[in-house]
């Protein structure tokens, strides 16, 4: 089986990834987490990433969260993404989806 | 039902792929394809809903909701909440009949947390999928994945969240069932009843306006919630949270998103109210334990992920 490399150009860290495997699954599989998980179906935005370097191909995403030209900029959500070669990332973004209301304790008590 | 409101409906969901939806929804969820129309929309229903639907899949670039409807007991009684509308200040488009398939004239307007909302009074009644209306059996046979029994309710998140509990209760007939609180009084989210049940539609206090956080059904005890979740395992379907239970409601649950992102629920059981309740009050330093009773906490996912 053919593997790429996913380098994360914010950490230093890198996982392997299976010919046909989306970037988030080779990482959930890899043990990493940088890239937070949402819905895994294009939808949420959560784990937006960009892609510096390499190719990738992407399934249906979300056009509320990657638009035309951000696609053109190498933004995809990496539940979509499979590489196609090596690829170079960052996993900063601009800033969370969405702020959420309760900003009280939302630990254990 | 005060104002003449009966019940949820339905709901148009967005979807990025309409085959894919098409396959969960009724293999994964159960429900069942009822018609399909000239504009692709695909029409489902749990199996105990007596109109012919209940669910509307549009095929679309972002997913989400288009808006939910909710059922009036008759024309003059949609009348009347026209003219309230509008004394309130909403706007009101007109959608004409047969706009959904076998639907009549819907009255859609958008509320103040940002969410389109409508309400019409005739749908085709094609009574309970598989079973007859006199002597009916306890269930029909052929159904598939989960068997969710029917659309019940959904939680949105939007802005102006007070203004819309008040739309809801003064001009739609609802009354509050449970409320998340600040010591200061603020309220976080508003549950909103027609009925005996916990919730019919539920709002929660967000920055970003007119967001779906999940879309609800009915089943039939906590044993159906476990078979649920082994089938999400069965199908590769993402899980979000549980099998669990909540604080808020009481009610068995779990969650998970279909293929374009939307969040599902599957619940059973929990609480029940009558207007004259007083509303259930959860505090807000304890909001982990008012949404998941066991976790006591909310993850960054189920806090964030809304489409």
């Amino acid at each position: 089986m053919l593997f790429f490399t996913i380098f994360n150009a914010d950490s230093g860290e890198a996982f392997r990834c299976a010919e046909g495997t989306t970037i988030l699954q080779a990482m959930e599989l890899s043990g990493y987490s940088f890239i937070p998980i949402g819905c895994k179906g294009g939808g949420c935005g959560i784990c937006k990433i960009r892609v510096l370097s390499g190719e990738y191909r992407c399934g249906k995403m979300s056009a509320a969260h990657i638009h035309q030209e951000a696609a053109a900029d190498g933004f995809l959500l990496a539940c979509k993404g499979i590489p196609t070669s090596d690829l170079s990332i960052s996993t900063q973004k601009d800033g969370p989806a969405l702020a959420w209301a309760f900003t009280t304790n939302l630990t254990k008590k | 039902m005060k104002n003449g409101v009966l019940r949820p409906g339905h709901i148009q969901l967005r979807v990025l792929d309409i085959q894919a939806a098409l396959n969960f929804y009724t293999n994964v969820l159960g429900l069942r394809h009822m018609g399909t129309d000239p504009q692709g929309r695909i029409y489902l229903k749990g199996w105990t809903e007596v109109d012919k639907y209940s669910v509307v899949l549009r095929e679309s670039d972002t997913p989400g909701m288009d808006f939910m409807g909710f059922k009036v007991i008759d024309e003059d009684a949609l009348n009347m909440l026209e003219q309230k509308l509008i004394k309130a200040g909403i706007a009101i488009e007109h959608k004409e009949k047969g706009e959904l398939q076998d639907c009549g004239q819907r009255l859609q307007f958008v509320a103040p947390s940002g969410h389109r909302f409508e309400l019409y009074f005739e749908k085709a009644y094609t009574g309970k999928w598989g079973i007859e209306d006199t002597d009916p059996e306890a269930w029909p046979r052929g159904l598939k994945g989960m068997k969710a029994t029917r659309f019940d309710h959904c939680l949105l998140y939007g802005n102006n969240i007070d203004e819309t509990a008040e739309l809801f209760v003064n001009v739609l007939g609802f009354f509050v069932s449970e409320q998340v609180a600040t010591p200061e009084g603020e309220k976080l989210a508003q549950f909103l009843s027609l009925s005996t049940k916990a919730h019919d539609i539920a709002f929660i206090k967000s920055e970003e306006a007119g967001k779906l956080h999940h879309v609800s059904f009915l089943l039939d005890s906590w044993e159906e919630i476990l078979r649920a979740s082994d089938l999400l395992s069965m199908t590769n379907t993402p899980l979000d949270i549980g099998p669990t239970r909540h604080g808020l409601t009481h009610g068995k649950t779990v969650y998970f998103f279909d293929p374009s992102g939307n969040r599902c629920e599957v619940f059973a059981g929990g609480d029940y109210s009558y207007p004259d309740h007083k509303p259930v009050t959860w505090s807000a330093q304890n909001i982990g334990k008012a949404i998941f009773y066991h976790e006591q906490e909310v993850s960054e996912r189920f806090r964030t992920a809304v489409t």
